[in-house]
């Protein structure tokens, strides 16, 4: 479905992907593990086309997205829950999931919101209130909730677990399960390496702009390097 | 009595005008956070370029709307040769280019125009109605109308429509705007061709009343910018309330104390209520948690 290949790209002068390669396949949950600063972030604002790649291909469904705008993406069925969740403050937590939604007007919508809401119970308690109020785990929901109204093939995530309490965590991570019952492709990059790899099918590990290791999850949780430096046993 | 009422009537006339301004200055404010003080030179455009059209033969309403129309397309030009090339300076750089802007605007109305005052026949003639003993222009009626449309037509935009919803999402966070689909430079795009038709539309009804000349375009920009700060940025119904707020306060001012005052009272006024209240009366106050 995606397919990364030797993707490069820079802040300024400063190279922070050394050449990329990475594979999501159709209904899979791949996740991209690594420390802070291994540009794991970079990779998904590439893919999405809110930082520039200096160098490689993103191939999306046959599609190379290099000369597609950001914006667009969305339309091919590319939808991102960001790092630092970048909901919209000054508008609703409705008016947020209904932004999600903005290339439809369709009977869907609703329904979708329905289930964004069914999903996330505390978002339809506090659906009219200003965004900007919510809490961390609040405004991280209603960034997933918003990427899933674009009714994404794939669904990039970007640390949901970031500064969340443990129960909030799990809660994520159980969603994010559902959503490959229902058939959503998903590339999750998490720091909490455990969680992410519990759940994926397959991972890699990433280290100062490049993969280093690639596997099942199942043996990436058995391989003594990443049990020591990633997963702390 | 009839002295209170015609300041009243006068100030409400002048205010009106104000809101058309400052409902102008909403606009672009909520798609990029940036003030656009060329803002009064589309005021001064809508009321030259109908000027002249008519003085070419074009019948007034003709003329008028292809005033507003020429102001348009000059907001869009402005954005996409001034504006978008400088994607990602920061909002105080921007607002200097749009005061360069304002400056080659003036600059050019100059040239291609002249520098006299001019006027066009009233829409509804120059009888002044009488009202319990005070009077008014039949054309301050059309301003008044004007931008009391004008602000339904904002508000309904903002808090009805997904594109307007859009560009309140651009202004907040141009990067998530494009996650979720939206092209940020259509926004602004949008609304730098709508803010300067609403600009053009106020120099359209108000010409009849105080004539227009290349120049006008500062006083207005500032009264305009007076008026929203007064109402709160970005808040359609601040816009209007900041506008006739300032208009009674200036007329009033005039009537009972001197109109040589008129302007220091509404700025000492203005200073006051934003020392009080700096997001505006209006104005929500910013509110994000981290």
């Amino acid at each position: 479905m995606l397919s990364v290949e030797g993707l490069r790209s820079r802040y300024g002068r400063i190279e922070v992907l050394h050449g990329v390669d990475l594979e999501v396949g159709s209904g899979e949950i791949v996740t991209v593990v690594g420390a802070n600063g291994a540009g794991k972030t970079t990779l998904l604002r590439c893919i999405s086309g809110v930082q520039p790649a200096s160098g490689g291909a993103i191939i999306f469904r046959g599609e190379a997205l290099k000369a597609i705008p950001a914006h667009r993406r969305v339309a091919l069925g590319l939808s991102q829950s960001p790092e630092g969740r970048l909901i919209f403050t000054n508008l609703t937590v409705e008016e947020n999931l209904r932004l999600g939604a903005y290339l439809f007007a369709d009977e869907r919508v609703e329904r979708d919101m329905a289930d964004a809401f069914a999903m996330f119970p505390i978002l339809k308690e506090k659906r009219n209130l200003p965004a900007g109020g919510l809490s961390g785990g609040q405004q991280q929901m209603l960034a997933i909730g918003r990427a899933l109204m674009a009714r994404p093939a794939c669904l990039l995530l970007d640390e949901p677990s970031m500064g969340l309490a443990p129960i909030l965590v799990a809660q994520i991570f159980d969603v994010v399960k559902t959503l490959k019952s229902l058939g959503v492709t998903v590339l999750l990059v998490e720091q909490n390496a455990y969680a992410a790899l519990r759940i994926a099918d397959r991972g890699y590990v990433m280290e100062t702009g490049r993969i280093s290791i690639s596997g099942t999850a199942e043996e990436l949780i058995a391989d003594p390097r990443i049990r020591e430096a990633y997963l702390g046993i | 009595m009839p002295e209170l009422l015609q300041y009243l009537l006068s100030g409400v006339t002048v205010g009106a005008v104000y809101a058309l301004v400052a409902l102008g200055f909403t606009l672009i404010y909520n798609a990029s956070d940036v003030v656009n003080f060329a803002q009064g030179e589309f005021v001064m455009l809508g009321g030259m370029i109908t000027f002249f059209a008519w003085q070419a033969g074009i019948p007034l309403p003709l003329a008028a709307l292809l005033a507003i129309l020429a102001a348009a397309t000059i907001g869009v030009l402005l954005n996409k040769l001034a504006i978008e090339p400088a994607r990602g300076a920061p909002v105080a750089s921007l607002i200097i280019i749009t005061i360069g802007a304002s400056i080659f605007l003036r600059g050019s109305a100059q040239l291609v125009f002249d520098k006299q005052l001019h006027r066009f026949p009233s829409f509804s003639g120059d009888d002044p109605l009488r009202v319990f003993g005070a009077t008014m222009l039949p054309q301050g009626l059309w301003v008044i109308a004007g931008a009391v449309a004008v602000f339904l037509v904002l508000w309904l935009f903002f808090a009805r429509t997904l594109t307007g919803k859009a560009v309140l999402a651009t202004a907040n966070n141009r990067i998530a705007a494009s996650l979720v689909g939206i092209n940020p430079n259509h926004m602004m795009t949008l609304s730098f061709a709508v803010s300067a038709a609403i600009g053009a539309l106020a120099g359209v009804l108000v010409t009849p009343i105080t004539l227009t000349s290349y120049d006008l375009g500062v006083a207005m920009a500032l009264k305009g910018f007076a008026a929203a700060m007064l109402g709160g940025m970005g808040v359609p119904a601040g816009a209007l309330v900041g506008g006739l707020l300032l208009g009674l306060i200036e007329a009033l001012t005039a009537g009972y104390v001197s109109s040589v005052y008129k302007d220091a009272v509404a700025f000492i006024l203005i200073l006051v209520i934003l020392f009080a209240r700096p997001q505006g009366l209006f104005g929500r106050k910013a509110m994000d948690r981290v």
